[in-house]
């Protein structure tokens, strides 16, 4: 009896899965999986140079500004061409946090720490696409206006 | 022989050394035109012809380094269909000044011949120094390749980015920066960039 009470539950909740995969299926565009879906065209990158607003403080910042072919590897570091602490001065591009030049355990490097070295990780420019999934994330300031007893 | 060979050497050499003794000066003056149009334009189309990308690329060093990086640039790539091939960059266009450029290209003749980097390891190795010549030049020269297509008098700077056109503003019109200043690596592959000026 609770072996058959177990198998119902399983099948119901792989049921669940399976219908509630038709709504996740956004990013293919709702093409079924053996069909190649016509691609997107390639969307513009915000090139406004505006900083953008952070969702939450610690959000790493976008980037306000095109990035094609920047060469960030073993040999150079584009975006540290403007955005180190030295060039800030020639380039008038605000310098990377401070975080940035601290090492695992917080002690302060001359240089920009290893574990910071790949900007893309973090930061990434943003296109004027049409986002493919609905985004219902609220800010905490808004979430703290609300009145104490209403649910989001 | 050898006298008969002796004689017809002596004989070609006199008229060599007074051909107007021999040869009527309406032959020398149009057959001198016609050499000499004859010799420019070969020169000048086998100097052209050094010019072409299918040219360079012949070379491996070329075409499997720095042919292969400027793909996927905009001087390679782009919407226009306006392609920068080697030579608009690496060549100045004035022939004096190109003359020049083909000469020191000599040793690169040299280069070839003597494989200095015709590996992939070898190649990187001296990527710095390759890369720092170039740069040296374009300072020199005050970018002049570059400016051959892109004339800061024709740029409308109100349709460049915000901060291209500031950062233009302040380095090229009112700084004496050039061009290889800031754009260094925009069609190749950066070499190590340690202790080069701006890339610390």
């Amino acid at each position: 009896m609770r072996l058959i009470a177990i198998a119902i539950a399983v099948l119901g909740s792989s049921m669940a899965v399976i219908a509630a995969e038709g709504e996740l299926d956004a990013m293919r565009g709702n093409v079924p999986l053996l069909e190649e879906r016509t691609p997107e065209p390639l969307y513009d990158v915000e090139n406004e140079d505006l900083r953008r607003v952070r969702a939450y403080p610690m959000q790493p910042p976008t980037i306000p500004h095109k990035i094609d072919n920047y060469q960030v590897d073993l040999n150079a570091n584009r975006c540290m061409s403007c955005h180190s602490r030295v060039q800030v001065g020639e380039s008038q591009a605000p310098m990377v946090s401070v975080t940035h030049y601290m090492d695992r355990d917080g002690n302060f490097l001359a240089d920009l720490s290893p574990r910071r070295y790949f900007c893309n990780q973090c930061h990434v420019p943003q296109t004027d696409a049409p986002p493919v999934v609905d985004n219902t994330f609220v800010d905490i300031v808004e979430l703290l206006r609300q009145p104490p007893d209403t649910e989001p | 022989m050898l006298k008969r060979i002796k004689s017809l050497l002596s004989t070609f050499w006199r008229i060599f050394r007074s051909p107007s003794g021999y040869l009527s000066l309406g032959f020398l003056t149009v057959g001198g035109f016609i050499g000499g149009v004859l010799f420019w334009g070969g020169f000048n189309t086998a100097m052209e012809a050094t010019n072409t990308e299918a040219f360079c690329i012949s070379c491996h060093e070329m075409r499997s380094n720095v042919y292969e990086e400027i793909q996927p640039t905009i001087h390679f790539t782009n919407r226009s269909g306006v392609r920068a091939v080697c030579s608009d960059c690496h060549v100045p266009h004035d022939w004096t000044d190109k003359i020049a450029r083909k000469m020191q290209a000599s040793k690169e003749v040299w280069g070839k011949i003597f494989g200095t980097i015709n590996t992939r390891e070898k190649f990187l190795e001296h990527r710095l120094e390759m890369a720092s010549r170039e740069w040296r030049r374009f300072e020199a020269n005050d970018s002049l390749e570059c400016r051959n297509c892109h004339d800061e008098d024709a740029m409308d700077f109100t349709r460049q980015s915000p901060r291209a056109a500031e950062a233009h503003r302040r380095g090229l019109i009112e700084g004496d920066d050039t061009c290889i200043t800031c754009h260094k690596g925009i069609a190749h592959e950066l070499p190590d960039m340690a202790g080069v000026e701006g890339w610390e």
